[in-house]
């Protein structure tokens, strides 16, 4: 889409853009090329000198049990995250679309969470689930439950998981409302006339017409398991026990900070960028066909 | 009308447990923060708010915990709602131009600039840490305050939200001006501005919130606790979690954390709630 009527020069535009366009110039693309550079080299054992070793970062990172558990770890991790922060968020903007008593109150508390950052839900989630002191840990341990996420790998996924969802639920509750309140009411009337029941409405109307709200919300929030959500593990779990926690975010923070592995680190930046952008090819496929829809 | 239900027992129900689940460690963390640290270890810890809650923040805002070697929450706070504002604030204010010039002039690399501002949205700062905080070293932006936000403050989601904004505005609104003989920064000053109010407010509270939660960056370019967020203030407080963590005082930080932020979204609901689904889309 363009405009038909414009203004003449180019001195003007090219005044405007300059600020927007030097900011990503030096802290987007600059930083991007150099991990690239750096992904194809390798530092002597003194790290003082670097030379071209082509793909041996990759190689190296494909041979390694620790990088692919990280792939694995993420994947379940993200998929988790996805699932539990969507379909709460699904079932809740379903209720609040029936309910007029008290809708404003319920959708202002839902929406909470959203201010809240991923790391201060983890903070939250921790202190419920400490084993020492925390409230929810006890409560656990009197259902008979040996919970110590300090030393149980799954408990610990567990755990990181429920923080990195709670908080994203409410932006999917907000998303499934607006697309809830936008199916025309004439559609879901007709099959009512018709004698379809709540249940039946529900899945023959209403959730086919949220499909594409639905996708793009899967991989909104497949984005943010990926990549907002390091607060939470560095807070949570530090990625351990073990490794078990360490997801693709974290180990390359901390394999190129902690680490100072920096070849490897870099080679882990651009694998991740490729997943971005194609979670990114995806999500606007997405949103061509629901302006198509709409 | 369909929804003529029997009973709305069942969505209330539902609507309930989500709220507990929603406040349910919020609260938590305010009674741990009304509790003395004692109180708090002696597990499990009461859930019946105790006196301190005052004392506790105060300690925090004032004078800080042991292991962040004493520096002030309100130090952190201060620190946070800089670089909040500054974040929000300088997104909007290079994205409108940069916006403003793809759509209203013809100019070569017109095409270019607008996807190389896109593009950025493919580039988080997770995905090339150690470059970035190379270049934010060589520039001496560490523990600076234009360090914790300068980096950040390229946007393709604000600029994409005003271009689009901006292809909505009717072209006779354009021609009355060059009739009126107003050039391209009258327009922009006199006309573009104040349309735009609504998406302003409303990619405020977005960014705002996104600044004020940053944590991998302001973890990498800061090191100094004068320069800590209160988001990774929380962090270096809880250290290793053993038994010196001030757990009142970091539930006091925690509430003090979540408040701002949460003030925001709620107080500016309805512009927030329209701009982010306009946002995404």
């Amino acid at each position: 889409m363009e405009r038909r009527v414009v203004f003449a020069g180019w001195l003007c535009p090219a005044v405007l853009l300059v600020p927007q366009m030097a900011v990503t110039i030096v802290f987007f693309f600059w930083p991007a090329a150099q991990a690239f550079n750096e992904s194809l080299r390798r530092g002597d054992a003194f790290g003082l000198t670097t030379h071209f070793a082509g793909v041996a970062n990759f190689a190296a990172l494909f041979a390694s049990p620790n990088y692919l558990a990280s792939f694995w770890i993420t994947a379940v991790f993200s998929a988790s995250v996805a699932v539990l922060a969507l379909a709460p968020g699904l079932l809740l903007a379903v209720m609040a679309d029936r309910v007029v008593r008290g809708a404003a109150l319920y959708k202002t508390v839902l929406l909470i969470p959203y201010a809240i950052a991923p790391a201060i839900a983890g903070v939250l989630w921790m202190f419920l689930f400490n084993p020492s002191i925390g409230v929810l840990a006890a409560l656990l341990r009197w259902l008979g439950i040996d919970w110590n996420y300090f030393l149980d790998a799954p408990q610990a996924i567990m755990l990181v998981i429920l923080a990195a969802a709670w908080k994203q639920v409410s932006y999917n509750f907000l998303f499934f409302l607006a697309g809830l309140q936008a199916i025309p009411p004439s559609l879901v009337e007709a099959s009512a006339i018709d004698g379809a029941s709540p249940r039946r409405r529900f899945w023959t109307i209403v959730f086919p017409l949220l499909t594409p709200t639905t996708f793009f919300l899967l991989v909104v929030n497949i984005v943010y398991a990926f990549f907002d959500t390091f607060g939470v593990i560095h807070n949570v779990t530090q990625g351990g026990p073990g490794q078990s926690t360490e997801i693709l975010v974290y180990k390359v923070w901390y394999d190129g900070i902690v680490g100072l592995d920096l070849g490897g680190s870099s080679a882990q930046s651009v694998i991740l960028m490729a997943i971005v952008i194609a979670l990114t090819a995806i999500q606007f496929r997405f949103i061509e066909r629901r302006v198509h829809y709409a | 009308m369909v929804s003529a239900p029997r009973s709305a027992i069942v969505p209330h129900a539902i609507l309930i447990a989500g709220l507990v689940i929603v406040l349910f460690p919020i609260f938590v963390a305010f009674v741990a923060a009304s509790h003395t640290l004692p109180e708090i270890l002696n597990a499990p810890m009461s859930l019946v708010p105790g006196p301190h809650f005052l004392s506790n923040t105060i300690e925090a805002l004032y004078a800080g915990t042991v292991k962040t070697s004493g520096t002030p929450v309100a130090r952190m706070l201060f620190n946070s709602a800089v670089m909040a504002l500054a974040i929000a604030i300088g997104k909007i204010a290079i994205s409108l131009p940069s916006a403003y010039a793809v759509v209203f002039f013809r100019f070569p690399l017109r095409r270019t600039c607008f996807w190389a501002i896109f593009v950025t949205l493919m580039l988080p700062v997770e995905v090339r840490i150690m470059p970035t905080y190379r270049i934010a070293a060589d520039l001496s932006l560490i523990n600076s305050y234009a360090g914790l936000t300068l980096p950040l403050i390229a946007s393709a989601t604000a600029t994409l939200l005003f271009r689009q904004f901006f292809l909505t505005i009717p072209d006779e609104l354009v021609e009355a001006a060059k009739i009126d003989g107003a050039g391209p920064w009258r327009f922009l000053v006199d006309t573009v501005v104040p349309l735009s109010k609504t998406n302003i407010a409303a990619l405020f509270v977005i960014l705002f919130i996104y600044g004020w939660n940053q944590y991998l960056w302001p973890l990498l370019v800061t090191d100094t606790p004068a320069m800590t967020t209160i988001v990774i203030g929380m962090r270096q407080m809880i250290g290793n979690g053993d038994a010196e963590t001030e757990w009142q005082l970091i539930m006091a930080t925690a509430i003090l954390a979540i408040l701002p932020p949460t003030a925001v979204v709620v107080l500016m609901q309805r512009w927030f709630v329209k701009g982010l689904v306009e946002a995404e889309k």
